[in-house]
Parts: structure tokens; sequence; C-alpha cells
């Protein structure tokens, strides 16, 4: 079934309803989506009730909600919250804003870029979670260390993006700005800015999963609180039920935090075609 | 007559432009006498994309300059636009030389160029803003008129992505005229629309020019295009382009319905006679 709907330009769009339950796309969409998760519940609580794998290795899906309520009986999951959370505030934060800055500059800049590329790429190619040790001996075990691991490895992701963002700027506009008279720095503000800004968020959305990475390692290479440390001494001991609330933790953390980037690009989006 | 100045032998006409840089360079409206531009090539050989050009143009004139693609006619109107330095003559715009792009010239070029994440009235208002020469408030009174007249009043609020190519072309041009500019040049700007769309658009173009008061130098390769709209076509040669004829078209306006009549067709004939003849014989022969 397809019904051809005319937009603005006059040209046919083709509108796909559902192929196999007749809805909308959009409901189809979370229908299928949902149903795959059920059915992997399902089966993953038919495995464990039947003992094919013993709860030690595999916990049933009702113990990782209730290790999960046990956790949040007691006080010292807020303390880890507290943790791991400030350990990815400041550092997406200072990861976007100087991320952003210096993404900026060196797009704008070419000297500039051609100054500091050697050095970005050099570090970008190092496995940045082997920096961790190093951030240890020279900040201490303290946030501090952590915060600067989370950095360094969701900086790139946005400072990467948002330089190639303003390199690849339709020269045809800057063309027609500079037509007109407007200064540089009129140019920046209502050329290089607004173009630049999907690239922007596109490398925020990618330092967000890079942040939850650095969190955990940043903990696992020694830590009092955080929901990384909760995993590893949960694991050294075989609770993995526990190990499995923390990863459904981190789960719901970066997909809160993803939807949020997402919903940033869509506003942003809505003059893109 | 001009057609006479510019059809003599280099040396005479060469004398007859250093005549007139003495006499008449300050006294016309746009003057180039004798102007070069070069370029250098991949190899780092100097490329000669215009040649010793003598060009005279008047306020209120339309004029088309006309010519086989890459025979230079776009790189000589960048040089008035001020984009692009000569190598050698004189360019005068209002008596003094050229030296950089100014609002005083608005371009409009094929591509419509319009910034996606703007609104149509705020693509129009956008020249203004860049020169900084209105208030807010009183440059979206001026690009709703404007849009008014292009008659786009109605898509003030849509983005460009959701126009025809045409609209966007209109918006364009109506965001060129935004800043008052006295001279539009115009770098085949219709080249991309269809046929109608551009008909329509060029009877379109020659009202708004005689309400705004514009003086426009038009570059195209269309050749009923060029005496459709223009009071004078200007003939290039092929690289390095130097204009060997200006024909002046005697048609009344407004043309709206001048296609058909023998007078127009007459013009397209002897248009298409010389550039035939420019096309085959090298220009520097």
């Amino acid at each position: 079934m397809a019904t051809i709907v005319l937009d603005d330009s006059g040209a046919p769009k083709r509108q796909e309803r559902g192929v196999l339950t007749g809805m909308g796309q959009g409901t189809e969409r979370v229908v299928l989506g949902t149903a795959f998760i059920a059915v992997l519940f399902v089966v993953w609580e038919l495995v464990t009730a039947l003992g094919i794998e013993p709860p030690i290795l595999l916990p049933s899906p009702s113990g990782v909600v209730s290790a999960l309520a046990n956790l949040f009986s007691s006080s010292d999951i807020w303390a880890d919250l507290a943790e791991s959370g400030k350990e990815l505030f400041y550092g997406l934060v200072l990861a976007a804003s100087v991320g952003i800055t210096a993404g900026l500059s060196i797009g704008w800049y070419p000297r500039l870029g051609y100054f500091f590329d050697p050095f970005i790429n050099f570090l970008y190619a190092i496995p940045r979670v082997a920096l961790g040790p190093l951030l240890i001996v020279w900040l201490g075990i303290g946030l501090s260390s952590k915060v600067a691991l989370v950095f360094l490895i969701a900086v790139f992701p946005v400072l990467v993006n948002t330089s190639s963002g303003v390199r690849s700027l339709d020269q045809h506009l800057l063309r027609v700005a500079r037509c007109f008279g407007a200064s540089d720095l009129k140019i920046f503000r209502t050329i290089a800015l607004p173009g630049s800004v999907p690239f922007i968020l596109g490398g925020l959305r990618l330092a967000v999963g890079q942040a939850l990475i650095g969190v955990f390692v940043a903990e696992l290479l020694g830590a009092q609180h955080g929901v990384g440390a909760l995993i590893d001494n949960a694991g050294q001991q075989f609770q993995t039920d526990i190990v499995f609330a923390g990863l459904l933790i981190f789960a719901v953390a970066g997909m809160v935090l993803t939807g949020l980037v997402r919903w940033l690009e869509r506003r942003f989006d809505a003059w893109r075609v | 007559m001009a057609i006479a100045r510019v059809s003599m032998p280099p040396k005479q006409a060469a004398g007859a432009a250093s005549q007139a840089s003495a006499a008449g360079a300050a006294d016309h409206y746009l003057y180039a006498g004798q102007v070069s531009i070069a370029y250098a090539g991949r190899g780092g050989e100097t490329m000669l994309a215009i040649d010793h050009v003598d060009f005279v143009l008047e306020r209120g004139e339309f004029v088309c300059l006309l010519g086989p693609s890459g025979c230079g006619k776009t790189t000589f109107l960048n040089a008035v636009a001020g984009f692009l330095p000569i190598s050698s003559g004189q360019l005068n715009f209002e008596g003094q030389p050229v030296s950089r792009p100014g609002p005083d010239r608005a371009m409009v070029f094929q591509q419509p160029g319009l910034l996606p994440w703007r609104d149509v009235l705020h693509n129009v208002t956008y020249g203004l803003e860049m020169s900084g020469r209105m208030r807010r408030r009183e440059a979206a009174a001026h690009a709703s008129a404007l849009l008014e007249l292009v008659g786009l009043a109605d898509f003030a609020r849509s983005y460009p992505h959701q126009l025809s190519g045409g609209m966007q072309q209109r918006v364009n041009l109506a965001r060129a005229l935004a800043v008052e500019p006295e001279l539009l040049l115009l770098d085949e700007p219709f080249a991309s629309v269809d046929a109608q769309t551009r008909e329509a658009l060029q009877v379109e173009l020659l009202g708004i020019c005689k309400r705004a008061e514009v003086t426009a130098l038009f570059v195209t390769h269309d050749i009923s295009e060029a005496v459709f709209l223009a009071d004078r076509v200007c003939i290039f040669s092929r690289r390095p382009g130097r204009i060997v004829r200006e024909v002046r078209v005697n048609l009344p306006k407004p043309r709206d319905d001048v296609r058909l009549k023998p007078d127009f067709l007459a013009y397209v004939q002897e248009v298409a006679g010389v550039l035939a003849s420019a096309a085959k014989a090298p220009s520097n022969s």
C-alpha cells in the first residue's frame, strides 16, 4: 500500500505503510523495536528458569530487577551515582567547551590547523584509555584524574567534527556574504556557526558514548565510589545480578544523553531537507 | 558609435582608449579601458582570460555580455564586482578604481546561495544586516516590500528547501535588490531553471529593473535571453576574451510579447551570426 503525497516542491513522495502491520511507519517502528526487546526478555527468563545456565553466570531478568531495587534501597548507590555523574558531567562539559572552541578556531584559521593538526592526529591515534595510568600518576586517584580521562576521550569527536564542519562550509555562501561586504566576524557568526551546528551536534552524540567508556575505565583503575567501581567489585565477587544492574544504569544514562542530543539535532535540522 | 570603436584594429583601438582614459574615464558610470586579466595556470604559466577589453556602461542601461562558455565574460563580471584584480588597464566605477566588493554593486549568481537555516524573509534581509545600514525592523519591512515585488509575499516564512528553483532565484534577486544597489551584476542567474520559468523571470527582471531604477550588467550564453533583456549586447570572442562586437537592441520596452516578432528574430539572427564567427576565429589572430 502506498499513497502519493505532493510536497511543496511539487515532487511526488512515497509514503509507505507498514508492510507487516498496516500501521503508520512511526507506530510500526516502535512496535517492532519493543517486540524484539520483549522476546529477548522472555527467552532470557526461560533460559534461567529452566536452569540451563546457573544464576551465578546468568542471573534472571527478575533477579536483576530485584538487585536493582536492593541497590536503590541502600544509600551507597547515591554516592556511586553522584561520583560517576560528576565525572561524566564535568568531563563532557569540558570536552564540549574545549572541543567546540578549538574546533571552530582550527577550522576557521587554516594556519592554526596546520599548526595543531599533527599533534591532534597523534593524540587521536593513541587508544586514549591507555593514558589512564599516567593521569593517575599526575593527578592522583581522586576526581580530577577521572574527569581528565573522560575529557581526553570525549573531546576528540567534538573537536574533529566541529573543525571539519567549518572546513566543509558552502564556499558559495561565503562568496555571497563577501559580496555584501560582510566582515569576517559577521561571516563567522552568520554562516560558519549555524553551518557547523549539525556537525557539532553529531560530534557531541559520539562524545556521549565515548565519555561513558571513559567513566567506566577511570573507575576500573581505582575508585572508592562510582557505578563503574560498583560493577568491578560485584564482578570480582561473582554478584552477576549487580553487574547487570550496573550495566543497566550505564545504558540508561547513555540513552538519555544521546536522546537529548538527538532532540537538539532534530530542532536544528528543521531547515535541512 | 560604440560598435565602430570596438571593431577597430587593436593599435587604433588602444589609441582611442588612451584618449578616452584621459578625457572620458570619469564621465562614464562604469568604464573599462584596455582591461586585461591574467591568472597563474596549473603549470605556473600565465593564462590570459580577458584581453584588452574596452567597455562602458551608462546609468540606467541594461547590458548583456554574451559569449561562448569559458570566454572570460564571468571573469570580467567578477572584476567589476571587485572579487578579482585586473592585471592591466583601467577599471573605474563612478570615477573610482574598483578595488573590492561593495554594497553599491550587488551580484546575483547562478546558484541561489540562500542560507538554508534562514526563512525567506531573513534571507532577503541578509545583505542589509551584513552592510549594517538598516535597523532590524526597517530591514524586515523593506524585505517584505521586495518579496511583494518578486511575487513571493506569501512565502516569507518558508525555508529555501521548500521552494522551487525558480522561486529560490527570485529570493536571490530580492536579496540583491534589498541593499538598493546602483549596479546589479547578474551571472547567468536563470541558467539552472526550466525554460518556461526562465522566460517568466526574464519578463519580471525587466519590470523590476525599471521600477527599482537599477543599472544591470548581465552575463549569459543564451542568445535570445541576451536580445530579450538588453539595450546593448556585447559579444565576446573565445578565450582570451575580448569584445568583438556590440549590438544595440532597439526594441521598445516592455517586451513581454516580443519573442515571436520579426524584429526580435532578426536581432537573434544577427547576434548568432557574430557569435558563430567569433567562436570560429581565434581572437588573437
